[in-house]
């Protein structure tokens, strides 16, 4: 379709969104959370590495394995998430298909941060 | 999506070479042509400039072109000493005004395109109407609702040093065109150049608009898709720093909502 509109209406648009503010926010306290806890992640995984699936399991279900497993695994896929997000705003210009994708990766970090909670609970609390 | 490659009637072709006959000092132009008239490809032409009978600068070597080699070589300019901003192009891969950049500062072969990906008018010159729709969009005056004192608007040394860095922006564009997120998103991210002026208004102390300027600018495209790699302040050739002007106005935006 040929864009007659003028370049001030075209520039105008629909307005300011008058958000986004939270989204840049969140991305940069749960980067920072992040490198608390993945440094957590690393350095007890070098000092003490479980071997073996009942060791794992025993690891896990350690209280403050949990308690900080619990906060990085949601953490990491929020941070993703935002991420993702932002980068489908940069090239995908479909409507449609911006929606569609952002909805969809959405679904995939909920699904997948609380299919790993529910992994923890179970070996921690499921026999 | 964003475009990787060119489309097809934008791929650039071998054009032209001039030579400087009888010349011992040559230097050696490619120049981005392009032009609406002749349903062709865009195409490089080069030439060859005696540098024994040329200025210093690039803009010299333009306008020696044009007036000795090929009068229909189009560019914009006016000021030649970097302050009305006409002048600005893709020089050796960077966005630069063509009439501060030394001639001597580039090694070999000397590339001249057009700003980036902004549509072309002809040759050099970029269609920078969008653009200056932006710098509208951020109406860029002074906003004040308290009744005009007698004299001038009382502003501290220390107030008026905040404008400083932000007041020398001569609008070039430079900075806009080397921003791959003004690249896919130019009409919804307003860009550095636009922000910085947006800036300079919003930190003027006399303005009484702070709040609803904020609220202008607080958009996922108007604002947020600048991610900080600073090809902006790299490639300002006033050395300015858009990068930290758009940081300054996500810091009042978090101020104000967190």
């Amino acid at each position: 379709m040929t864009d007659l509109r003028s370049p001030v209406a075209r520039v105008r648009g629909l307005g300011s969104a008058k958000s986004g503010t939270h989204h840049w926010w969140h991305q940069r306290v749960s980067a920072v959370a992040l490198i608390l806890l993945v440094t957590w992640f690393v350095v007890s995984l070098i000092l003490n590495a479980p071997a073996g699936q009942a060791n794992v399991r025993a690891w896990v279900s350690s209280p403050v394995t949990m308690v900080m497993l619990i906060m990085t695994i949601p953490f990491g896929l929020w941070h993703a998430a935002l991420g993702m997000q932002v980068v489908i705003e940069d090239y995908v210009h479909s409507e449609g298909m911006k929606i569609g994708l952002i909805l969809l990766i959405k679904c995939l970090a909920v699904l997948a941060a609380v299919s790993a909670v529910v992994a923890m609970l179970r070996m921690a609390f499921g026999g | 999506m964003a475009e990787f490659t060119l489309p097809a009637n934008s791929k650039i072709g071998v054009g032209d070479t001039y030579k400087a006959e009888g010349a011992t000092n040559i230097k050696t132009f490619k120049v981005y042509r392009w032009t609406p008239d002749d349903g062709k490809n865009p195409r490089i032409d080069t030439y060859e400039v005696d540098m024994d009978s040329c200025g210093p600068m690039i803009l010299d070597a333009l306008i020696k072109i044009k007036n000795e080699t090929d009068s229909s070589l189009t560019f914009r300019r006016s000021c030649r000493e970097g302050v009305c901003g006409s002048c600005a192009m893709n020089i050796d891969g960077t966005n630069t005004l063509a009439c501060t950049k030394y001639i001597a500062d580039v090694p070999g072969d000397i590339k001249i395109y057009p700003l980036p990906h902004m549509p072309v008018v002809k040759d050099l010159v970029p269609d920078l109407n969008v653009a200056y729709a932006q710098l509208a969009s951020i109406e860029p005056w002074l906003k004040n609702e308290s009744p005009a004192p007698e004299r001038e608007r009382l502003q501290s040394p220390e107030e008026r040093a905040k404008l400083d860095g932000l007041w020398e922006c001569i609008l070039c564009f430079s900075c806009t065109t080397s921003c791959p997120s003004y690249w896919w998103n130019g009409e919804r991210y307003l860009g550095p150049a636009v922000l910085l002026q947006a800036y300079r208004w919003i930190v003027d102390s006399r303005d009484e608009a702070t709040g609803e300027r904020l609220d202008q600018l607080e958009d996922p495209f108007r604002l947020y898709r600048c991610h900080t790699i600073m090809n902006c302040t790299k490639t300002c050739p006033k050395s300015l720093n858009p990068a930290k002007a758009i940081a300054e106005i996500k810091k009042m935006m978090v101020e104000r909502a967190v």
